[in-house]
């Protein structure tokens, strides 16, 4: 646990920008930075403390406020010490008893305006210009408070976790700069002029505005202008401890700020390095359903799913699960159980119940969600480069000329990632977006994409295999970079196929859908950049093609050379917190920890002597195996932990039937969710503010999870897991995360440097940490790749099987908006419902038009799969004939309508992708539809204008 | 296990490696793809397919299946 004091050096770090150190003198005392550094943050350096309150180190210095004075001798007047940059032989004074009276009379003024109601104030102890008062020693207001002043101004309650109180406000601009600099998203002004100038988030309230409640102007808020609503019911917090957040694969840092064992309010850790300070309205706001009254907090058994659950204790629901995985084992043979670990969980928990399927259960039958998105991303990766991961920091975009964004919609599934990259673009870097949808970057504030490719679904392989085919045959590949780092006869043979005229733009456009000319000057532009990076999501994964895709952008990649530095690389984003880390942990049924093949003896024999049990040779059922092997009677338990596959997974009838059909289904979770209804063995899970453990994010990043309140239901995740291996007669020994993590180390090559005391210290650490790279591995594959020689791979484009048809014309694509996540089971039981209550069909005017379909109406959508009826919007950023929605909320039954085509490496099936899945479909207005004025003005209400004055999408509210 | 899923999967495998311009190059790649990827009674299934006929099979695929049968037997099953 930590203070909640932070660290504020006024003006941001630019040691990477400036120059040379100089040397000058700050109140008589000697201090040498780099050129370029304000005055304000070298006299803090200097442990000089200089009064402010327009300044704060997350945003560039503005210079408004006019607290920061200083006298520089031979200068005349007062310069502000945040906007003046260091010169060599300066003599700075920063208290003088004309900078007191100055700073003294700026104060006036500033509380001349300002409410005294300090007492009851909810940052009362935490208040900026209450600190300021008492520094510069205001004693009185000269002015009175009788003038004319903002203090009636009426405070703006609308967004569900934050007030706006203008009375409150000083107009320094910190959270308007905040939501430029950090979030990217300008929805915030400074509304007049002099006296009548106030903040103001556009003409209406936070709630109707642009605003994406991500929290950068409540972090930046120096008063309680800004401030979270929870901060005035329980008070300020009065410890804190550092996490990670358990929401996408971005993975943030925050300090969860507590009182007692509740938390207060969840604030972006600074030195975070994933989130580098900044947050999303998830992550930040959204942590409330760890105490949602939905919680089950009492193990459960029942003998059928028709019966109800009767609450039963630990052992009993321990005893019983293990017993009838015992007893199936005895009667359909060692391979008819198996288990699915969580991407939600810790990378400990996720170790621990591979490791209770391979050795307790005595199979390989484990696998993890990332079978419904990531899993081509490790073959794809692991085939071509040699590793199954990303090969960036999320740093290295602040170093891209050219971004390509793939099948991925960052700011609204990784949107703190998003707010990084939209930076880099707003400071000239270049952006490719190949999307079927008009995602948000494509036309965002003071950025634009160069190209939009508005492919066809479905056409991926398509689209990079004629850009690497105009790379070849222009003459514009790194040539000299492939022949010394990539295996030359599989090279050569790739370069024979992709050259073939059947791979050009010309041939392939009309099938991508996107003029030959548009992919021509793509490829140009990321070929020709000195560097250029990819970003792709599960819109590439999600696909029949996906570990093809991948491949092919592995191809793309080396081709340019724009693998092994900075500012480049083949970047996945994940779509849960810990995909990358269930994934390392040996979550696959072919793989175990370190994606070590399970027919690798060398390997078996190391696990097997440290687990002491042999280990089975054979690779074990991955989920939609196990679901068939249910249907056909050879797979009758299953152990889930953390994941609702009866939701998540596409073809849900199918899943359900499955799951019907076993005779035993234990579910670990928080909430009686989807698959629970199948279920005999409910044990409650723990949320991540209940264990410890760690998470690892889309960059390889392993970050501590902490615990800062018991777990509800009395075990954390890795405790219950470690119950049910010992009544299966397999005893685990641990009594804290660290050291299963000390046994990852040992038998993990990449994780052989990692410890909690190193995670500690460094406060996180990017895999391969070891001998070679003791502090972690920010780039991968700097000076060779993985494999040693990377491999071109031959990734002929292959039509989707799925046409559309008279009787099914249109694609389904799915994907996640920014205020929900997944399946919504965390999400759904918090205040986000503000923004999103309802899952809708987003379709292009013309499709409405042709079936009558107005705005609001609600339509069933069906497929040979299955159908399911859902409001519609009417977008044109939707493209004729692909029609889209997310999967956030069980009613709407997304994924009934989604059929079972997958990856052919992966089985990965075509699910929730905003670009990837085909499932045709067929809507049609249903009958006594009416548009609702409810719906339109709540539409009104919510919806994010883009910059056109476009709805955006999944802002809608029944 | 369902034999039409597992002839297409097996298929849309096929059709990853049929791309590679030798032909045993692919075969092996299908085959070898089956062994690290395909639990025993995945195998066990399209193998009894082929026996069967292998109907619906691409040409690839019951060529992969047969030249490399010995590899993509399963062992005995363990109780």
């Amino acid at each position: 646990m930590d203070s909640n004091k932070i660290l504020d050096r006024g003006t941001p770090d630019r040691s990477a920008r400036v120059g040379a150190p100089v040397t000058l003198q700050i109140d008589g005392v000697a201090v040498t930075v780099p050129a370029g550094t304000s005055l304000m943050r070298a006299a803090h350096d200097a442990g000089v403390k200089v009064p402010k309150l327009c300044a704060t180190d997350s945003l560039d210095a503005f210079g408004s406020c006019r607290l920061c004075l200083v006298e520089v001798e031979g200068r005349r007047g007062y310069p502000a010490s945040c906007t003046t940059p260091c010169e060599p032989g300066m003599k700075v004074k920063t208290q003088t008893d004309k900078l007191a009276k100055l700073r003294r009379s700026t104060m006036e003024l500033y509380i001349s305006d300002h409410p005294l109601d300090c007492l009851t104030c909810p940052a009362n102890g935490n208040c900026e210009l209450q600190d300021m008062a008492g520094v510069v020693g205001l004693r009185e207001v000269r002015y009175g408070y009788q003038g004319e002043n903002h203090l009636a101004a009426p405070k703006d309650q609308s967004n569900p976790y934050f007030t706006f109180d203008p009375s409150k406000c000083i107009v320094c601009s910190r959270c308007v700069r905040a939501c430029e600099e950090i979030q990217g998203t300008f929805a915030l002004t400074v509304q007049g002029r002099g006296f009548d100038s106030k903040i103001a988030p556009g003409p209406g309230s936070f709630l109707e505005s642009e605003c994406v409640s991500c929290g950068a102007c409540v972090q930046a808020c120096p008063t309680a202008t800004l401030m979270e609503k929870s901060v005035y019911d329980q008070g300020q917090p009065d410890h804190s401890a550092i996490t990670t957040c358990a929401y996408c694969g971005v993975g943030c840092s925050f300090r969860a700020e507590m009182k007692g064992d509740q938390v207060v309010r969840m604030v972006p850790h600074k030195d975070g390095r994933a989130n580098r300070g900044h947050s999303c309205v998830k992550g930040r706001f959204a942590f409330g359903y760890a105490t949602h009254k939905d919680r089950i907090k009492q193990p459960m058994i029942r003998a059928s799913i028709q019966e109800p659950w009767r609450e039963v204790t630990w052992e009993q629901a321990i005893a019983h699960a293990a017993s009838e995985i015992r007893r199936i084992q005895g009667k359909y043979g060692r391979g008819s159980v198996g288990g699915i670990t969580s991407s939600r969980c810790t990378n400990e928990e996720t170790y621990l119940v591979q490791k209770l399927v391979r050795a307790a259960f005595g199979n390989n039958n484990v696998d993890t969600c990332a079978r419904v998105c990531h899993s081509p991303t490790g073959y794809g990766l692991k085939t071509t480069l040699g590793e199954s991961a990303g090969t960036q920091d999320f740093d290295s975009v602040m170093h891209a000329d050219v971004v390509v964004v793939m099948g991925a919609n960052p700011t609204d599934a990784h949107p703190v990632f998003a707010s990084r990259m939209k930076k880099r673009l707003r400071e000239g870097a270049q952006l490719i977006v190949i999307d079927p949808r008009k995602i948000d970057l494509v036309d965002s504030p003071h950025t634009r994409a160069a190209f939009h490719i508005q492919l066809q679904p479905g056409t991926n392989v398509a689209v990079m295999n004629a850009l690497a085919h105009v790379v070849v045959t222009e003459g514009l590949a790194k040539v000299d970079y492939v022949r010394a780092r990539c295996e030359l006869p599989e090279f050569d043979k790739w370069q024979a196929f992709i050259r073939d005229p059947k791979n050009s733009p010309e041939v392939l456009g009309p099938v991508i859908g996107v003029p030959a000319t548009t992919l021509r000057d793509a490829a140009r532009l990321y070929a020709t950049a000195r560097n250029a990076a990819i970003y792709y999501g599960l819109g590439v994964t999600e696909h029949s093609q996906g570990s093809t895709t991948v491949m092919a952008i592995a191809n793309l990649a080396m081709l340019t050379g724009n693998l092994g530095r900075p500012g480049v690389g083949v970047n996945p984003l994940r779509g849960q917190n810990n995909v990358q880390g269930s994934c390392d942990m040996g979550s696959f049924p072919h793989e175990l920890p370190g994606y070590r093949h399970v027919s690798d003896p060398t390997v078996r024999e190391l696990f097997g002597q440290s687990w002491g049990v042999p280990i089975d040779d054979e690779p074990g059922l991955r989920i939609p195996n196990m679901f068939d092997a249910a249907l056909d009677g050879s797979f009758k338990a299953l152990y889930v932990q953390g994941e609702d596959i009866a939701q998540s997974d596409p073809d849900t009838h199918h899943v359900q039937a499955a799951l019907t059909a076993m005779e035993c289904v234990i579910v670990q979770d928080l909430f009686i969710n989807e698959t629970a209804k199948y279920a005999h063995v409910f044990l409650p899970g723990a949320s991540f503010l209940e264990k410890d453990g760690t998470f690892t994010n889309a960059e390889r990043r392993i970050s501590r999870v902490r615990r800062v309140m018991p777990p509800l239901a009395g075990l954390a995740d890795w405790e219950a897991t470690m119950a049910l291996a010992k009544a299966l007669g397999y005893p685990m020994h641990y009594d804290h995360p660290s050291q299963i993590m000390a046994e990852i180390a040992a038998l993990t090559p990449t994780f052989t440097g990692v410890t909690y005391d190193k995670i500690d210290q460094l406060g996180s650490i990017q895999w391969p940490c070891n001998d070679q790279a003791p502090t972690g591995t920010p780039v991968m594959h700097v000076d060779q790749f993985v494999r040693g020689k990377g491999r071109f791979v031959i990734t002929e484009y292959v039509a989707t099987p799925e046409r559309t048809s008279r009787k099914f014309p249109l694609i389904l694509t799915t994907g996640r908006i920014l205020s929900q996540y997944n399946v919504g089971a965390q999400t759904r039981r918090t205040a986000n419902t503000a923004w999103h209550a309802a899952d809708v069909l987003e379709l292009h005017p013309h499709d409405a038009e042709a079936r009558g379909i107005r705005d609001g109406d609600r339509v069933e959508v069906e497929s040979r799969a299955g159908k399911t009826v859902l409001r519609a919007e009417v977008t044109e950023r939707m493209q004729p004939g692909v029609v889209y929605t997310t999967f956030h909320h069980p009613e709407s039954g997304a994924n009934v309508v989604t059929t079972e085509n997958s990856d052919w490496a992966t089985i990965v099936r075509n699910t929730r992708s905003p670009r990837c899945r085909s499932a045709r479909c067929w809507c049609r207005r249903r009958r006594g539809s009416r548009s609702s004025r409810r719906l339109r003005s709540s539409r009104r209400r919510c919806c994010r204008g883009g910059s056109d004055g476009r709805a955006e999408a999944g802002q809608d509210v029944q | 296990m369902d034999a039409q899923k597992l002839v297409k999967m097996c298929n849309e495998i096929g059709a990853f490696f049929a791309a590679e311009p030798d032909k045993a190059t692919a075969m092996a790649g299908l085959a070898g793809h089956l062994k690290r990827f395909w639990e025993p009674r995945m195998r066990r299934g399209i193998l009894a397919h082929l026996d069967g006929g292998g109907a619906g099979l691409s040409p690839l695929a019951v060529e992969a299946l047969r030249m490399h049968r010995a590899m993509l037997e399963p062992k005995a099953v363990r109780s």
